[in-house]
């Protein structure tokens, strides 16, 4: 079957690509864009570390097929920071030292984001169950909720 | 320079803080190389055909068709690896790539190499497999009866035991005392049988590689792995290389926790990278890191325990039973070491015996062996402690190993922190908090060996006085962080004068992988010496402008002063102007350190859980949780903190919810996110973590591993909660919801 022709906006920038109709958005972001970092790590819709934004609401790109971006807003973590200022939920991942591999990161800090702006206030409970989806191994999850917290704390002063 | 070579007992500037880690802003913004993250031109994609049958004599490959699909490149088989028609096949290169026969559900039988991951996926679907279905078993204590299925033949050592099939390969027993005497002084025996499941490393980054290999022998491997100079032995072994030709390269890991200790795909993507001529890239999806990676072993397990009324533990006996899938495994003889490694017994004795059956090759998993043989003594203990009515942390206190003790598997202990940081528990407000209706307190030891093993390091002195560290073991969580600030400090200079990187394969000698909590401890201890023959060579460089002895000069805070008043009257010189000048000194400057590593010091740890159980749905909340480590010394206290939660959370998994199920057609039922269900957020309480620092005698800063220990105690901590919860005593994991309702329910019928 011949390829379908798309036209997206990602980050911000206008960019274009052609799929195969059964191709994830997943697959497009990493295999073509070489936007890699936008992980995978089950292809099922399960763990988060595929997660970006789509006309701004927050998805597993494992799960959306590539054509289905046609006309759409993505964002991905390489959107994130502004040049070379990093995104306070970014920072606050460092300094509380919410990362160990690191491959689960770039999913949360995506969801994390996602939560902030709808709900600049969460509480312990409301950023747990939001960030429910997105499987981490290595942390407990402890140092994750606390950074994200003190971020939403710090954006609101 | 200290005349001592251990210095914990000095005042640290950099050790104990919690400086950002290099890797961090890459991590956090998308950048870091992932096992997947690489492309290079030309390159293809590879995807592997596995086994639908546990167990299967393979009569036919017939790939012929999809050669023929436009776009493939390239397919193999096991033909295409020279080891088999040599007759010298390894264990490892049998699990990659199934021969005679496939051996459990998801063993690989052939992959192709195509232009798009999607052509690869169609020529799967034309590859003929012609198999002849054996009969297959999956379970420890069937596979070990005399008339099971045999699975792998010809593994059976000499000193197994008669009566068993032939899936029984290895024994192991350990102990000392007389047992029977022991039980005698008892006035209370408890005695129980125990079933763990297998439980997966869980990583979130599938195993992911990238070959190119040239018809001449060279090869270039990248991939995510805990150890690339394993992964260089054992792929230059399969493929009949020099080690010399294959350079690997490891990427940034997504997680191991043990299980990217060894090679799964690796062989696969150099076999078809050498029959296509070009760069192949192979990533697993997670279906199939269920399948064929993974997982740690299932047990079953008896333990005998005996106990004064006043709470001495007289004698302690463990039989452990641990299948690790279709090749055999050592595994069950660290069970066997680690059961009673918290007590100091008169009398002890465990057994363990190793049994093969249709399933994954085992992989370790975090201290293996240990959390299962652990789970069942801690179990006993507490069940004692209740129906004699003592107080768990007493009890364990007063039967606690300690310096001097003669190990149960041998070894006397040399300072161990065990006892401080059960004493830390009981001090802690946790341990006499409050406790409200189908609520329960769990506690449990955990004890793991800890590592040291082949390390090298180089430290090189840059013309501007700056540190590159350059060292062999992938970072997993934070380690370049502390490695850095232990150059920093024995330098005396600042930790963002440091950068440490970890190089390829060729690029230094040997290290071991990074397991066994090994890292900080041994190539910290590399470092701190490289970074001493560093500051010895610029202490000569300085005698030589100063015109003095070198002797007569010493470092102290990052420069070289005269050692005393006799040397003469002499400005510091820095080692920015060491650096600057060495050019005209000798030539650039540098120090090594190459090492087998000793002392690692073994480690305890104690953890405290509160549970409540909801007898409507059998469903069991975590309320709060608190891990006690002894750390030797924590060089970042944010990472021992995180290696502290992050075992303590898995383990709570593997107690609650992780389990492998097979079907009784023998095939993986559970084989994904969805239904093999790891922890995640909204499940878990805040989990405290207290750091000890008993140091290590056998560092120069006293470090201690602290990577492992923690998921040894969540097993018994939660079982023990949950018995005491619901007043059943529990001696099945994981205890999901419908097994804790259905023996809550057992209860009320019961009356």
């Amino acid at each position: 079957m011949s390829q379908v022709h798309i036209k997206t906006k990602i980050n911000g920038d206008n960019i274009e690509f052609l799929c195969d109709p059964e191709e994830t958005l997943l697959d497009i972001l990493r295999d073509k864009l070489h936007l890699t970092g936008t992980k995978e790590g089950c292809g099922t819709g399960d763990c988060g570390a595929c997660s970006i934004t789509l006309d701004g609401k927050l998805v597993c790109s494992c799960l959306v097929l590539g054509a289905e971006a046609d006309n759409s807003e993505i964002s991905t973590i390489e959107g994130m920071s502004n040049g070379e200022k990093l995104h306070p939920l970014q920072q606050k991942f460092l300094d509380h030292a919410a990362l160990q591999c690191g491959v689960c990161t770039p999913g949360i800090l995506v969801a994390a984001k996602s939560l902030l702006e709808k709900n600049p206030d969460p509480t312990e409970s409301e950023v747990r169950y939001w960030l429910a989806g997105n499987l981490c191994r290595c942390t407990g999850y402890d140092k994750i909720i606390k950074a994200v917290l003190d971020a939403a704390k710090e954006m609101r002063s | 320079m200290s005349p001592l070579d251990n210095t914990y007992e000095k005042q640290f500037k950099v050790i104990g803080t919690r400086p950002p880690r290099p890797d961090g802003i890459e991590k956090v913004t998308g950048k870091a190389q992932y096992g997947a993250d690489l492309y290079v031109p030309d390159m293809l994609y590879a995807k592997i055909l596995r086994s639908p049958h546990p167990h299967a004599k393979i009569i036919s490959i017939d790939t012929s068709e999809a050669e023929k699909l436009d776009g493939v490149k390239a397919v193999v088989t096991s033909k295409d690896f020279s080891k088999f028609s040599d007759n010298k096949p390894s264990d490892t290169l049998v699990n990659c790539i199934a021969h005679e026969k496939a051996l459990y559900d998801g063993h690989c039988v052939a992959a192709v190499a195509a232009l798009s991951n999607t052509i690869a996926k169609s020529a799967l679907k034309l590859i003929n497999v012609e198999y002849e279905i054996l009969p297959h078993v999956t379970d420890v204590d069937e596979a070990m009866k005399t008339d099971s299925p045999i699975v792998n033949k010809g593994y059976v050592l000499e000193n197994v035991p008669k009566g068993f099939s032939e899936n029984v390969t290895s024994y192991y027993e350990f102990g000392h005392g007389d047992l029977d005497n022991g039980f005698n002084n008892a006035d209370l025996i408890v005695e129980r049988t125990f079933k763990t499941e297998a439980a997966h490393q869980g990583y979130i980054e599938p195993h992911a590689c990238l070959a190119s290999m040239t018809p001449d022998g060279k090869a270039d491997l990248w991939c995510c792995t805990q150890g690339h100079y394993n992964v260089r032995a054992l792929c230059a072994d399969i493929m009949g290389m020099e080690s010399s030709q294959l350079r690997v390269t490891p990427s940034e890991i997504g997680g191991g926790f043990g299980g990217k200790t060894t090679i799964f795909i690796e062989p696969i993507a150099l076999a078809l990278s050498l029959k296509s001529g070009k760069p192949v890239k192979l990533v697993m999806t997670r279906d199939e890191v269920f399948k064929a990676t993974g997982p740690t072993v299932s047990s079953s397990m008896d333990v005998k325990i005996g106990m004064t009324k006043d709470g001495v533990i007289t004698a302690g006996e463990a039989n452990l039973r641990y299948q690790g899938g279709a090749f055999p495994n050592g595994t069950v003889e660290m069970g066997a070491q680690s059961a009673f490694a918290a007590y100091d017994l008169k009398a002890v004795r465990t057994k363990g015996w190793n049994v093969l059956t249709n399933r994954p090759k085992q992989a370790a998993y975090r201290a293996p062996g240990a959390p299962q043989a652990i789970y069942a003594v801690e179990s006993v203990v507490d069940e004692l402690c209740q129906k004699l009515n003592l107080d768990p942390l007493e009890i364990r206190i007063k039967n606690a190993a300690k310096k001097g003790t003669k190990s149960s598997y041998g070894p006397t202990f040399d300072d161990i922190g065990l006892i401080a940081t059960l004493e830390a528990a009981k001090k802690h407000p946790h341990y006499l908090a409050p406790l409200e209706e189908n609520q329960g307190r769990g506690l449990s030891c955990g004890f793991w060996f800890n590592f040291g093993g082949d390390t090298c390091v180089t430290l090189n002195v840059n013309f501007d006085g700056t540190i590159g560290v350059t060292e062999g073991n992938p970072d997993i969580g934070g380690s370049r962080a502390s490695i850095s600030q232990m150059a920093a400090e024995e330098l005396g200079i600042s930790y963002d004068k440091v950068r440490t990187i970890i190089a390829d394969t060729n690029s230094l000698g040997h290290n071991e992988v990074t397991d066994g909590s090994r890292v900080t401890f041994a190539v910290g201890l590399a470092t701190i010496k490289a970074a001493r023959a560093a500051i010895k060579e610029m202490c000569k460089r300085v005698s030589l402008i100063w015109g003095i002895d070198e002797d007569a000069v010493r470092w102290e805070n990052g420069s070289a002063i005269p050692a005393g008043p006799n040397a003469g009257q002499f400005d510091p010189m820095s080692i920015e102007e060491i650096a600057a000048m060495s050019s005209q000194t000798g030539g650039p400057i540098a120090g090594h350190h190459e090492v087998n590593a000793e002392g690692a010091g073994v480690s305890f740890g104690v953890h405290l859980a509160d549970v409540e159980v909801d007898k409507e749905t059998g469903s069991t909340k975590v309320l709060r949780y608190t891990v006690f480590q002894d750390a030797g010394k924590a060089i970042h206290p944010s990472y021992v903190e995180g290696q502290m939660q992050g075992g303590a959370v898995q383990g709570i998994g593997w107690a609650l919810n992780e389990e492998y199920i097979y079907g009784e057609d023998g095939r993986l039922q559970n084989a994904g996110f969805l239904d093999y269900r790891i922890p995640v957020a909204s499940d878990l309480p805040m989990i405290e973590p207290v750091i000890l620092e008993i140091p290590n005698p056998g560092h120069p800063y006293g470090v201690r591993g602290v990577g492992e220990t923690s998921i040894v105690p969540p097993l018994a901590a939660i079982n023990n909660a949950v018995s005491r919860a619901t007043n059943i005593r529990f001696s099945e994991l994981p205890l999901s919801p419908p097994k804790v309702l259905s023996s809550l329910k057992k209860e009320i019928n019961d009356g």
